[in-house]
This record gives structure tokens, C-alpha cells and sequence, in this order.
């Protein structure tokens, strides 16, 4: 026991220790650094949009990419990101709910489900460029059908799905085991306790999951340079598989680096707001019902 | 009495662990049964034998028999899922799901078919009533459960119970997690329900079971050490082990 100070007016005034100094030292440096990493984050986004934003016209959303002359837009690619994401989610939340729903209530626990969940894992953080060769070496290679949207999606489709099984497994697990007995307890079958108890609950988690997957995609280059190409077939909404599929992300890395036209740095500055900001839609157009949905079920 | 339950030299093993030791009981019809003992004793375990929620635990092992209603439930022709919603459980954590009140109580019935929504209005509201919440909850049903008090938890989790018409209501500790005053409701709860249900309850309280049950059966080490009228073994248990225990001197 330390002696009081002199300043406490009572004998529960302020301890006048180390302890409390630390831990207001503690205190600022949390906020202190929260606060910059804010204020980075928000710089980042400022400087990004400030070039393109204000530029933005529908012609450049639009418009068909130009050559040579100015005044090019970014329709086709910006309709293949879209078309490129839709496809790959249509394969990979299916298959990956799946593999992430076996592994958490299925697997027994022996060996080889524990080494195939140190392989999820370690696909998970495989550089994406490592998938695009596989896409070349399956869909060109093999399959012989070239630079397609088909191929683009489905290997964006399998740089995607460790991460969605993952996180599935993870967001399965976390449910309290008291929600699965009430579940049991009352004759349900496992597939009505999964379907009723466990994915609803999961819910949150699992959409967070594919948010991330989807914003990543949608601004994925490397897998997309190899397996789709940086052509687009030049017209708006080509649905055909076959075409080949640049996306936004590519385009931009496409004015840029290999571009003559002499606005390239114009529309990379806006395609670079249009990606941000689709980016920020995806992730505010999954969570949207999830807000509400948890409006209804918490306390 | 008539008895519902009847267990005949039943051993069970936790993997190595021999849980239940040669247990033999019967357990009549619409009345309490309480299970006493110290943790560890084998009486949650052997309340989970009843609708068969230790399959779920990996590594465990039964032999001898368990028969309700005259049918084996452990034979190969039994349906686990229809003996569970014969064989009601409340937990000792209120464990309501996450959603509104109502669905809570219709999650049993429409996991069994039932869709109409007027049925399942009907089925709401008489389990409600039946556990004693109708009053505190008709207004919001549509409210979450997670908004619920905790004694009012527990209340909705015997609806949702009692919602898929079970003939017998185990409950494990339902009240340990509760204050004294929702312990109480409950506990007149179950006085009520014990003439339309047979209640068999683990309770580490020993003042409820004197207070609510007919029968009272003492575990210690997986075996039963006496099991008679709850008033006759408080007053006058014929095991010194029994005694010792009631008194206080261990456990």
C-alpha cells in the first residue's frame, strides 16, 4: 500500500501509482494511433477519388475503350468486372459453404481432415498469380479455348473458395454449441439444425467473408491478365463465356503501362475512383440486410 | 404410480471413463423426479441418456437397456429425432435462438411439419400460456428473445419445449443460471406442468428437490446410491452416504 497523496481530498482519491500513468499513457497512445491510421485511410481515399471523381460522366462508364484517340471509356471492362464476379461467386459460395459446412459439422477428426485444413488454409494465401497459371494451364493448355470470361471466372472462383471455406468453417464453429443441443433437443435432423440454427446464426460472419472475397475479385489483375486477357471483345453486354474478359482492374493497369492514348493518366484516375467506389458498394450492399436482420434478432 | 421409464442395468463410458454404473431405476408417470449428487456424479448424464443427446458426444458407449413407454429407446428401430420430441430438454443455460419470441416457439412444431399459420398461432400461444409467460409477452411477440430476462429465457425455452407436445420434460439444472425469484417461478412451474408431463430434473440444489419433487435418487461415483420418496429420504435416507451428503458433509 502506497500513502495516499496529498492532493486526494478524500481517501478515494486518485491512486497515484505507476499503474495509472501507464495506463493513461496506454489510453492516448490507442486513440492516438487509431486516430492516424483514420486519418491515412481517409487521406488514401481522398487523394484517390479527388482526380476521378469529379470527372466521372456516364460516357466514360459507358463508353467503349479508344485506341488511339482520347476520350476512350471503360464500359466493356467494367461490365466483364461485374460479369467476372457474378459467375465466379455463382461457383465459389456454393462449393465453398459446402467444403466450410463439412469441415465444421461433418469431418471426423483424424489426420487427413487435418491436413486438408492446413492445405484450405495454405490456399488461402497463395498469391493470386499462382492460380492464374493454374487457369492458363487448365483452360488454355488444356481446354484450348483461350483467353475467356469463362476461365477468368472460374479461376477467380478458385482463388476465392479457401477463403470462403474458411471463413464458413470458422463462422459454423463460433455458433454456441447451447443453440445446436436446443436445436437437437427438440427432434430436429442435422440438415433442419443447419439450415435453421446454424447458417442464419453463422450469417453475419459467412456474408463478411464473402465481402472481402468479392471486393478482392472484383479488384483481382493477376489471375485476370492470365486467364481472361486485357482485350475486351469491344462491345457492351457481351454475355458470350468465350469473349475474352478484361476487367476494370486490368484496364487500369492496361492504360497505364501498356496504353498510347494520351489521356491514359485521365482514365486511370477515373477508373480508379470507379473501382474504389464499386468496391465500397459491394461491401455496403451485403451488409445492408444484415443490419436489418440484426435489428430483429438482438436484444 | 405407473412407471414411465425404466432403466435396467444401465453402464455407459465416456471412452475409458465409466460414467454409469449399473443403474436400475423406474421413473413413474406425471410426477418430479429429481437426480441429486455431487458434479461428476453421472445424474446429468444419465438425464442425457433419456433423449439421447449423449450420441452426440464422441466415444460413448452404452449397454443395458432403457425402455419408456414400454419400447426400447436405444433399439435400432427407434427414430432419434421422434424420440426427442417425445423427450423434452430445458438446459441450464437459457438458450433461446436468436430470433423473435414466436419463432422460437414454432421452431419445434414446424421442424414437424406444421405450417398453418392459425395452428401455430394456437401452438404459441398455449405453450406460452402453459409456461406461464403468455401474460409478460403477448404484446411483442415478434420481439427478440435475447430481449427476455433471464428467469423469462428460461420460461421461453419451456414453451419451445413444450411446444412439440412431449410426454416427459428433463431438466438439467434449468435453474442454476437463475435468480431466486425466477428459480421460484419455475419451480411452480414445474408443479403445474407435473400433472400433464413427467418432469425429471438434475438439480445441484438439494432445497429444490426436497421442495419439488416426489422422488429423489442420489448419485455418487455413477451409481445410485438410494432412490425413494423425496420426503422419506430427506428425513430418514437409509445410506449413511445418503445422509452424509444431505447434511451437508461433502459434496
Amino acid at each position: 500500500m502506497s500513502q495516499p497523496s496529498k492532493a486526494a481530498a478524500n481517501s478515494f482519491g486518485k491512486r497515484n501509482g505507476r499503474a495509472a500513468a501507464l495506463d493513461r499513457i496506454f489510453t492516448g497512445l490507442v486513440w492516438g494511433i487509431g486516430a492516424l491510421v483514420i486519418l491515412f485511410i481517409c487521406g488514401l481515399l481522398f487523394l484517390l477519388l479527388k482526380n476521378g471523381l469529379p470527372k466521372l460522366t456516364w460516357d466514360f462508364l459507358y463508353g467503349l475503350p479508344s485506341e488511339i484517340e482520347e476520350g476512350g471509356g471503360i464500359g466493356p471492362a467494367l461490365f466483364n468486372s461485374f460479369y467476372l464476379l457474378f459467375i465466379s461467386l455463382v461457383i465459389s459460395i456454393p462449393l465453398g459453404m459446402a467444403a466450410g459446412i463439412y469441415l465444421a459439422e461433418f469431418a471426423p477428426d483424424n489426420r487427413l481432415i487435418g491436413l486438408i485444413r492446413i492445405c484450405v488454409e495454405g490456399l488461402s494465401s497463395v498469391p493470386s498469380i499462382i492460380f492464374g497459371l493454374f487457369g492458363i494451364a487448365l483452360f488454355v493448355e488444356m481446354f484450348q479455348i483461350g483467353l475467356t470470361i469463362l476461365g477468368g471466372a472460374v479461376s477467380l472462383a478458385f482463388l476465392n473458395l479457401p477463403v470462403l471455406t474458411r471463413v464458413t468453417e470458422e463462422s459454423i464453429r463460433s455458433v454456441p454449441v447451447e443453440l445446436k443441443n436446443a436445436s437437437f433437443a427438440l427432434g430436429s435432423t442435422h440438415l433442419q439444425t443447419i439450415r435453421r440454427v446454424l447458417i442464419p446464426v453463422a450469417l453475419s460472419g459467412i456474408v463478411t467473408g464473402i465481402c472481402l472475397t468479392a471486393g478482392r475479385a472484383f479488384g483481382e489483375s493477376a489471375v485476370i491478365i492470365l486467364t481472361a486477357g486485357v482485350t475486351t471483345s469491344g462491345e457492351m453486354w457481351d454475355f458470350n463465356l468465350f469473349s475474352p474478359g478484361e476487367t476494370l482492374a486490368v484496364h487500369l493497369w492496361y492504360v497505364q503501362s501498356e496504353a498510347i492514348v494520351p489521356d491514359a493518366q485521365e482514365i486511370a484516375q477515373k477508373a480508379t475512383s470507379v473501382l474504389i467506389f464499386v468496391v465500397l458498394l459491394i461491401n455496403l450492399v451485403f451488409r445492408v440486410p444484415l443490419w436489418f436482420n440484426s435489428r430483429k434478432t438482438k436484444g | 404410480m405407473q412407471a414411465l421409464i425404466q432403466i435396467e442395468k444401465l453402464n455407459l463410458f465416456y471412452g475409458a471413463f465409466h460414467a454409469l454404473k449399473n443403474v436400475s431405476l423406474e421413473i413413474p408417470q406425471r410426477a418430479i423426479t429429481a437426480f441429486i449428487g455431487p458434479s461428476g456424479c453421472g445424474k446429468s448424464t444419465l438425464l442425457r441418456t433419456l433423449n439421447r443427446m449423449n450420441d452426440m458426444i464422441q466415444g460413448t458407449r452404452i449397454e443395458g437397456k432403457i425402455e419408456i413407454g414400454g419400447t426400447d429407446i436405444y433399439s435400432g428401430d427407434v427414430h432419434v429425432e421422434t424420440l426427442r420430441k417425445k423427450v423434452g430438454m430445458v438446459f441450464q443455460q437459457p438458450n433461446p435462438f436468436p430470433k423473435s419470441i414466436y419463432d422460437n416457439v414454432a421452431y419445434g412444431p414446424r421442424l414437424h411439419g406444421i405450417r398453418g399459420k392459425k395452428q401455430l398461432d394456437e401452438i404459441v400461444e398455449n405453450s406460452l400460456k402453459a409456461a406461464a409467460l403468455w401474460d409478460e409477452v403477448k404484446d411483442h411477440l415478434k420481439r427478440s428473445a435475447l430481449s427476455l430476462s433471464g428467469g423469462q429465457q428460461q420460461r421461453l425455452c419451456i414453451a419451445r419445449a413444450l411446444a412439440v407436445e412431449p410426454d416427459i420434460l428433463l431438466m438439467d439444472e434449468a435453474t442454476s443460471a437463475l435468480d431466486p425469484i425466477s428459480t421460484l417461478k419455475i419451480e411452480e412451474l414445474a408443479q403445474e406442468l407435473k400433472d400433464k408431463y413427467t418432469i425429471v430434473m438434475v438439480t445441484h440444489n438439494m432445497h429444490q428437490a426436497a421442495r419439488v419433487s416426489h422422488q429423489t435418487v442420489f448419485f455418487l461415483n455413477g451409481e445410485v446410491v438410494e432412490y425413494s420418496d423425496t420426503e422419506k429420504l430427506f428425513s430418514d435416507p437409509s445410506d449413511q452416504r445418503t445422509e452424509d451428503y444431505i447434511s451437508g458433509r461433502f459434496g
